[in-house]
C-alpha cells in the first residue's frame, strides 16, 4: 500500500511562504518608524500596548503586501526579482493568498482599535485601502507617477503610530508623513537608474522609462530640494532639537549632493562606471531616512531624561 | 505497510502546524497580556448597552438624605 498525494512535494507551501507574502523586509521599514512615530507622541503609552500596536501595525502592513501579491501575481511571473515569490513560483495560491491578506488586515485593525483606539484602527484600514486599491489596483499600472503614490502609503505607518499615542493627527505628525512620502520618489527613482528592463517587460509605467533617464534624473534632484527644507525644518517643531537638527543638515547636505551628482551625469558616463553614482545614492537614501528617525528618537530619549533643549 | 496514524502528509506539514501553533499561543499571549494592562489601569470595561447601567447612572439618596 502506499500514500497517495495530490500535491507535489518539492513545491508545497511551508510556513517561511506565508511570511513571505507578508513582505518581511517592507515591515522592518514600517515597524521602525511606526515606533518613532509612536515614542516621540506627547502622551507616554504602556510598554505592553505600544508593543502590541506596533505588532498589529506591522501585521497590518504584511496583510497589504500579501494583498499587493494577490493582485500582482501576473506581474511577479513576468520579473525576474519577484519570480521567486511563493504565488509565482505555485508555491501559495491566489485565492489562498487572498483570504491570506484579508483575514489578516481585518484581524489587525480590529486588534489595533481595540488595544488602543478607534481612529488608529480607522487610520490603518485606511493605510490598507490606500495601498491595495488606490496604489496597486488603481494607479500603479496607470501613471508613472506611481512611486509618488505608493510612497504615501508608505508614509502612513509614523502617523498611525502617533495616532496609537495621541487619536489624533497633528503638525508634528504630517511632517514625518511628508519626510518619508518626499524620500520614497528620489530613493526609487535611483533603483530605477540602474534595475533596468524588468518593469518594461511587466508593462509597469516606470519614470525611466516612459519619460527618459534625463527627465528621470531632474525629478531625483528637485525632490531632494523639496525634501531638504522640510526635513530641517522639523527640527523646530516639538519632536525635533538641537541633535536631529544637525543629523539633518548633514545628511540633507549630502543628499543633495549626491542629486546634483546623478543630474548632473549623462547614460554614457553612467554606463561607464556601472551606475556607481546611482548605486551609492540608493544605499545613501536608506542610512538617510535611517538616521532622521534614529534622531527624532534619541530627542525623545533626551527629554524624557530631561535633557531635551526646545 | 501498516496503516499508521502519522502518514507522509504529517510530518510533511509539521512545520507548518508548528508554526500556526505558535502564532495562536502568541495571539492567545497578547490578548490576556492586554486583559491584564486595561484592568490594571482601570479602563472602561463597560460601554453603553441600549440602556444606561446602573455603575452609569448617578448614585441614588441614601435613606438618610431622604428622610431630611
Amino acid at each position: 500500500m502506499s500514500d497517495i498525494s495530490y500535491i507535489p512535494q518539492d513545491n508545497e507551501a511551508r510556513f517561511g511562504d506565508y511570511i513571505a507574502l507578508l513582505k518581511p523586509r517592507v515591515m522592518s521599514l514600517v515597524v521602525f518608524t511606526a515606533f518613532v512615530g509612536l515614542v516621540v507622541a506627547p502622551n507616554p503609552v504602556h510598554p505592553f500596548v505600544g508593543f502590541v500596536a506596533i505588532l498589529f501595525i506591522a501585521l497590518g502592513g504584511g496583510a497589504s503586501g500579501a494583498l499587493n501579491m494577490w493582485y500582482d501575481a501576473d506581474i511577479d511571473r513576468i520579473m525576474r526579482r519577484t519570480r521567486s515569490r511563493p504565488i509565482p513560483a505555485g508555491r501559495v495560491t491566489e485565492r489562498e493568498a487572498l483570504g491570506f491578506g484579508l483575514a489578516l488586515s481585518g484581524i489587525s485593525c480590529v486588534m489595533l482599535a481595540l488595544a488602543t483606539n478607534v481612529f488608529a484602527g480607522l487610520f490603518l484600514a485606511f493605510t490598507i485601502f490606500f495601498y491595495v486599491v488606490v496604489y496597486t489596483m488603481w494607479l500603479k499600472r496607470a501613471t508613472p507617477q506611481n512611486i509618488v503614490i505608493g510612497g504615501a502609503a508608505g508614509a502612513f505607518p509614523p502617523m498611525i503610530g502617533w495616532a496609537v499615542a495621541t487619536g489624533g493627527i497633528s503638525i508634528e505628525s504630517v511632517a514625518m508623513f511628508l519626510l518619508v512620502f518626499l524620500w520614497t520618489p528620489p530613493h526609487f527613482w535611483s533603483l530605477a537608474l540602474f534595475m533596468k528592463a524588468d518593469y518594461d517587460e511587466a508593462k509597469v509605467p516606470m519614470l525611466t522609462s516612459t519619460h527618459g533617464r534625463t527627465v528621470t534624473r531632474k525629478h531625483i534632484l528637485a525632490y531632494a530640494l523639496v525634501l531638504a527644507p522640510l526635513a530641517v525644518g522639523i527640527g523646530f517643531t516639538s519632536i525635533g532639537g538641537p541633535l536631529y537638527f544637525a543629523t539633518a543638515l548633514v545628511m540633507n547636505a549630502l543628499f543633495i549632493k549626491g542629486a546634483i551628482e546623478i543630474y548632473g551625469r549623462s547614460e554614457a558616463q553612467a554606463e561607464a562606471d556601472k551606475y556607481a553614482v546611482e548605486k551609492r545614492f540608493f544605499y545613501f537614501s536608506l542610512i538617510y531616512l535611517f538616521a532622521h528617525f534614529l534622531a527624532l528618537l534619541a530627542e525623545a530619549g533626551l527629554s524624557y531624561l530631561g535633557l531635551g533643549i526646545w | 505497510m501498516a496503516i499508521t496514524r502519522d502518514s507522509e502528509l504529517h510530518t510533511r506539514r509539521f512545520s507548518r502546524n508548528a508554526g500556526l501553533g505558535v502564532v495562536l499561543l502568541g495571539f492567545v499571549a497578547i490578548v490576556f497580556g492586554l486583559t491584564v494592562v486595561k484592568v490594571e489601569r482601570g479602563s472602561k470595561l463597560e460601554g453603553f448597552d441600549h440602556q444606561p447601567r446602573v455603575s452609569e447612572l448617578p448614585a441614588e439618596p441614601t435613606k438618610t438624605e431622604v428622610a431630611k
